[in-house]
């Protein structure tokens, strides 16, 4: 069996500067908070990000805008941290602000092969500004292209050593869809379970799209 | 009474048994501790979770259970934990009854502006634009004015979060129904004149014959809002 599992250095080690992430997590809630920290110890730079929200500044992806590792953010919510505001309408950060359910189905067409989604949320608001409106049946729908990623870094319940993720409640959000959506996939687990463990009807994300497991503290 | 006590007590007699429900942060969150408990109203909140409860007592509290404020919550016997895709699935799908959302501004043509205030406050819209466009039925819940502005307008100045017309605005004076004719006054706060609201909103009302009185009573509510 391919060894998945990992320590946290060696994960991150594998991100260059610049790269385009996705990162799991709502308010915190369900992100990789040891891999976060790992991006700031290395001083990871210019990194964009695609997430739901930047949490709080000394919480979740906050940490990576306050320590000035990223110059791009796409996500639906920066309300909950001052310092991503502060930094935006300065013009040191770009944050393109995308309303929640178009943001994780651009990230669930990037990881499922499609062309883009077509929504109704957005259409007459500055969000639709540059968009294709495409006329449905009567209704007009915004084209919303798909989002992909060189990595992805999520958070998950429990992973077995082949890779297979279980989530925990409200920890699971964008996390079961970014593990779609990139290159590499590295998962930071509560727990690493043995291969059997978690059976085959509570696997939400399945293993082939795990690339790698980040071990317990080490 | 408070302010936002009355309007919470108010958008609380718009819910229904049977129906699923996403509250907003902040005011329209506390709607939730008004409901007749008689109701089986279920919430939805989009960060995932479909039955959700108030928090439990300290100590009991589950870190992977939030709500969209990454506050903690409960959760009901048969609740269902759910992904971000599915969960605003619910919500444009049609699956969701009822949205209550704050507002900044609500125009005579019922639209809503309630995300940013450009240069100023820029926090996002989250899920509020998906709400407004996906809910069956939306409801704002806001203050009448703001700092002595009229929060109803005749057409919003702050980018919107939906061409969609809401469906009620609640206000510590007035419950307003927005039509394709205009924002119609449909009842007044215990207490309060057409006269007080007409001079509280810049947009122009249409005023039946015949307007009603929040059926909240003055005394009771104190009693249990304080």
């Amino acid at each position: 069996m391919q060894r998945k599992a990992t320590s946290c250095a060696k994960a991150v080690e594998m991100i260059p500067d610049g790269a385009i992430l996705m990162i799991g997590g709502f308010m915190g809630v369900g992100s990789p908070h040891r891999t976060i920290d790992e991006l700031i110890r290395q001083g990871k730079k210019d990194l964009t990000i695609i997430c739901n929200d930047t949490g709080r500044p000394a919480f979740g992806i906050g940490k990576l805008i306050v320590a000035k590792l990223v110059k791009k953010v796409i996500a639906s919510h920066i309300g909950t941290n001052p310092e991503t505001q502060r930094q935006f309408i300065s013009g040191e950060l770009e944050v393109v602000l995308t309303p929640q359910g178009t943001l994780i189905e651009q990230i669930r067409s990037g990881g499922y092969g499609l062309g883009g989604v077509l929504t109704s949320t957005g259409v007459g608001t500055t969000v639709a500004l540059g968009k294709q409106v495409i006329d449905i049946n009567g209704k007009q729908f915004l084209l919303e292209l798909p989002l992909r990623a060189e990595f992805a870094l999520i958070a998950a319940h429990r992973a077995d050593y082949r890779g297979n993720l279980e989530y925990a409640l409200t920890a699971r959000n964008f996390n079961s869809i970014m593990a779609m959506s990139a290159d590499h996939v590295i998962v930071e687990p509560d727990h690493i379970v043995p291969v059997g463990v978690i059976p085959p009807d509570a696997v939400v994300t399945p293993f082939c799209c795990v690339d790698y497991i980040i071990e317990r503290c080490n | 009474m408070d302010d936002k006590v009355l309007i919470a007590k108010r958008v609380a007699l718009e819910m229904k048994g049977g129906t699923l429900v996403n509250l907003g942060i902040g005011l329209p969150t506390t709607v939730a501790n008004y409901l007749d408990p008689t109701l089986d109203v279920y919430f939805q909140s989009e960060n995932g979770i479909v039955g959700m409860a108030p928090a439990p007592e300290e100590g009991m509290v589950d870190p992977n259970l939030t709500d969209a404020g990454g506050g903690f919550v409960g959760a009901i016997p048969g609740a269902a934990s759910i992904d971000s895709a599915v969960s605003f699935g619910l919500i444009r799908g049609g699956h969701l009854d009822v949205t209550v959302l704050g507002g900044l501004e609500v125009d005579e043509l019922g639209q809503l502006a309630n995300w940013t205030v450009p240069g100023k406050m820029v926090p996002g819209m989250g899920g509020a634009m998906d709400l407004v466009s996906g809910a069956k039925r939306v409801i704002v819940a806001m203050t009448h004015t703001a700092k002595g502005k009229s929060k109803i307008i005749k057409r919003c100045t702050l980018p919107l979060t939906s061409v969609r017309r809401v469906d009620l605005v609640v206000t510590e004076l007035a419950v307003l129904e927005p039509t394709e004719a205009g924002l119609v006054l449909k009842e007044l706060a215990p207490g309060v004149t057409v006269e007080q609201v007409v001079a509280a909103t810049e947009a122009t009302l249409i005023i039946p014959a015949n307007i009603g009185v929040m059926p909240i009573s003055e005394s009771v509510a104190v009693a249990v809002g304080s």
